[in-house]
């Protein structure tokens, strides 16, 4: 049965048809039509008007990330779409499944510098998974379809879709699609059945396996596949940034985070293992140090559902090409049982010693300022490590993901390859609307909390219920902590002058309240997560802090610094 | 202008063959693979290909085995991409064709002309007064040696030259085979 309605109209519908029950977006000239037709769809689809459309991108990314689902953002063309780029990219580098729909002039517009007309393809094409122009009313279902698709499956990311005005207000028929097939598309490329058989003689002849998880793990659903690989065969774990949640905090094959700021063990343990095997993740710089030095006693098993991540950065021996849901079960069923006690056992000494030296002075420091460690370490306990972490980027994401600890997946939303200040804020409202039922606890810096500040208000219309908990140390901290390490503590434009937040929240009507003194600490802890809603609590922390252990650039990764 | 004189060394010159769906923009975002890797497109050629709807893409570039395997990869990510191959010259046919635009009195008056052009299997595709235009189809270097001749001849008053093309020598479109393969365990997951 076919009718014929608007583009905007049969966008609505379209959105409906994929499940889409919430919408970041803001208005604008060119998306007007498309907000019209929104008008008579609020009883089914939820819109969230942000603040900025950047906030909109990230909202969109904290959406998907906790909930798995597909998010969704409406914008304007020209600048609407432009400030939603950063999101895009965002999207792009840690694989989140976005669908962002921008106006664009009319068809008989394009290519004639119009107002607020840019080459929303041309730019996005490289950041994004897929973009395309919406040129005809009569195409939308299938863009639409397409789109959401692309998004969600195989390794996600983020599509745009930039829908010519001229197509918002055609009429056309309609007829919902569904659309599970490119051709020139595999979402789950096929398994060589004699990579997992090569996989399971190296897994069952190792006697040091290690196993880096990833956040495909999560992006494949195969937390409890996982969980039985690694205890079936008795394999340590170390966890990416983005892999945090997938295993829980306390799993005793969980030896901790990977990377600059990671955990020694595991850093240490990747040039130590004999056989290493990558579950998701890319083998980014901040993980691997040094590449020339980086596991070359070890062989290395990779499963990916991406080809080209294998051999991008790392050389792989073992390619095992699918959604790890799959793979993993594959290799779980064929290998033997086994026991790792003492390799298990030799990671004690570098977990002891990085209690010893680091984690004790940041956590639990008898005297001094306030360190950001202990905020965020009462802060999971006062969760009971259920919360959903949100965080920024700088020293406040790195000390909230060494020290936030995880019991459920989907629960760390952190900007990881693209490090974009001014994530947190948006992110977290987003995550609100993803997990209405889950504490959403967002640790920002002074620095990236004024890059999104105006999102107070969308906090504050819509009521989100986010912890906020601002680590302010009066610096762009993660900058000036490289200039006292590697620029000779030259400071060049990290002192930063702050407004007094406290105000501003009120001006918001959010509550607040700032810290000083540890004996206060736990007691705000305590009123934030009792009050009702959005909470800004301001922990004024050591101004000079820095983030260990770490190893410097263009070392190796088994070399981590104790101290600077 | 600075031009960087690339150390060719331990390179090979690689012949990619791409096969995309016929949607505008996959030549920005085929090209854009090289741009973000610094590599140096030497020949492209882009054109219809034996299945409907689908676009077939000759490059060539000078690089390593461990990179063109890369930009194979990253290229069959686009999701317009159906399939991207590399190959070395031992592994393809391949020609480029090019054409001289020769002024008539000088080629007239030299006699070295026409035997150039005989020697080099060329042909003469299109005489008038003013000029004649000589058609090579051929090996890269086949045609520059044929310009340098020409040229000494001092005859050339246009020259222009095609990007290879080239199949493999190891089995007839790919493509074919790998569509049909598709459609089918998509029927069978079904
Ligand atoms: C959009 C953006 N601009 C600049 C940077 C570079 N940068 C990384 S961390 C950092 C400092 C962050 O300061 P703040 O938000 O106060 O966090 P802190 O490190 O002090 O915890 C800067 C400027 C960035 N990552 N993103
Ligand atoms: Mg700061």
């Amino acid at each position: 049965m076919k009718e014929k309605i608007t583009g905007s109209e049969a966008l609505m519908r379209s959105l409906e048809h994929e499940g889409v029950k919430t919408i970041f977006g803001y208005p604008g000239g060119a998306i007007m039509p498309v907000f019209d037709a929104l008008y008579d769809h609020l009883d089914r689809i939820n819109h969230i008007l942000v603040r900025h459309e950047q906030g909109a991108a990230h909202a969109a990314q904290g959406f998907a990330r906790v909930s798995g689902k597909v998010g969704v953002c409406l914008v304007t063309s020209g600048p609407g779409a432009t400030n939603t780029i950063t999101g895009v990219a965002d999207a792009m580098i840690d694989s989140t499944p976005i669908v962002v729909i921008a106006g664009q002039v009319g068809a008989g517009l394009l290519g004639t510098d119009a107002f607020q007309e840019v080459d929303l393809v041309g730019v996005t094409q490289p950041i994004s998974k897929w973009s395309y122009q919406i040129r005809r009313a009569e195409d939308v279902a299938w863009a639409v379809a397409r789109a959401f698709y692309i998004a969600r499956s195989g390794r996600p990311g983020p599509v745009v879709l930039d829908f010519t005005r001229n197509a918002q207000t055609e009429l056309a028929d309609y007829e919902p699609v569904s659309l599970d097939f490119i051709r020139s598309y595999d979402p789950d490329p096929e398994t060589d059945p004699k990579m997992v058989a090569e996989a399971v003689r190296l897994i069952n002849e190792a006697q040091k396996p290690l196993v880096l998880v990833g956040q495909g793990v999560e992006l494949g659903n195969a937390q409890e596949e996982l969980k039985a690989f690694v205890e079936k065969a008795d394999m340590p774990c170390g966890c990416t940034l983005l892999g945090l949640s997938a295993l829980p905090s306390n799993h005793r094959l969980n030896k901790g985070m990977l990377g600059m700021h990671g955990n020694l063990g595991p850093n240490v343990k990747t040039n130590e293992c004999d056989v290493l095997i990558a579950v998701g993740m890319r083998f980014d710089d901040r993980v691997t140090g040094k590449l020339e030095t980086y596991a070359k006693q070890a062989k290395v098993i990779h499963l990916d559902v991406d080809p080209s991540e294998i051999g991008k950065n790392v050389p792989v021996d073992v390619p095992v090409l699918g959604n790890c849901k799959r793979t993993l079960a594959l290799l779980t069923e064929l290998i033997q049982p086994h026991r790792h006690t003492e390799w298990i056992e030799s990671f004690k000494p570098y977990e002891e010693k990085e209690f010893e030296q680091v984690i004790k002075k940041e956590v639990y420091p008898s005297e001094g300022p306030i360190n950001m460690g202990e905020v965020v370490h009462a802060v999971s306990e006062a969760t009971h490590n259920e919360a959903i972490l949100v965080t920024d980027v700088g020293q406040n994401q790195m000390m909230a993901c060494r020290y936030f600890s995880f019991s459920k997946n989907r629960s760390i939303v952190t900007s990881g390859g693209m490090g974009t200040m001014g994530f947190c804020l948006p992110a977290a409202i987003g995550a609100t609307f993803g997990c209405p039922d889950r504490m959403v606890c967002a640790f920002m810096g002074d620095g990236g909390l004024q890059m999104t500040m105006q999102e107070l208000g969308t906090v504050m219309e819509q009521q989100a219920s986010v912890k906020i908990i601002l680590l302010n140390n009066n610096y762009l901290g993660n900058v000036r902590q490289w200039q006292a390490m590697f620029f000779n503590r030259r400071y060049s434009f990290t002192p930063m002058m702050n407004p007094d937040y406290m105000k501003v929240a009120s001006a918001y009507g959010i509550p607040s309240r700032r810290v000083m003194e540890r004996g206060e600490l736990d007691e705000a802890i305590r009123e934030m997560l009792s009050t009702k809603g959005a909470f800004l609590l301001e922990v004024c922390v050591v101004e000079e802090g820095n983030v260990l252990p770490m190893t410097p650039p263009g070392s190796s990764v088994n070399y981590m610094l104790m101290e600077c | 202008m600075l031009i960087q004189i690339e150390d060719m060394e331990n390179k090979t010159l690689y012949t990619i063959i791409v096969h995309s769906e016929n949607i505008a923009g996959t030549l920005n975002q085929i090209t854009a693979v090289f741009t973000r890797r610094q590599i140096n497109i030497e020949s492209l050629n882009v054109s219809a290909s034996s299945i409907k709807g689908v676009h077939k893409y000759t490059i060539t570039c000078w690089t390593t085995e461990d990179i063109v395997e890369k930009v194979v990869k990253q290229m069959e990510k686009k999701i317009d991409v159906i399939q991207a191959h590399y190959f070395t010259d031992p592994e393809i046919f391949q020609r480029e064709v090019a054409m001289y635009k020769v002024s008539m009195p000088e080629f007239q008056s030299n006699p070295e002309a026409s035997k150039v052009v005989r020697r080099a299997s060329a042909h003469i595709v299109e005489v008038n007064p003013t000029f004649a235009i000589v058609e090579k189809v051929g090996m890269s270097d086949e045609i520059t040696a044929l310009y340098q001749n020409l040229k000494e001849l001092n005859c050339v008053l246009q020259f222009v030259r095609s990007g290879r093309i080239a199949v493999s020598t190891s089995c007839f479109e790919r493509v074919n085979e790998y569509l049909a393969h598709r459609e089918e365990r998509y029927r069978n997951g079904k």
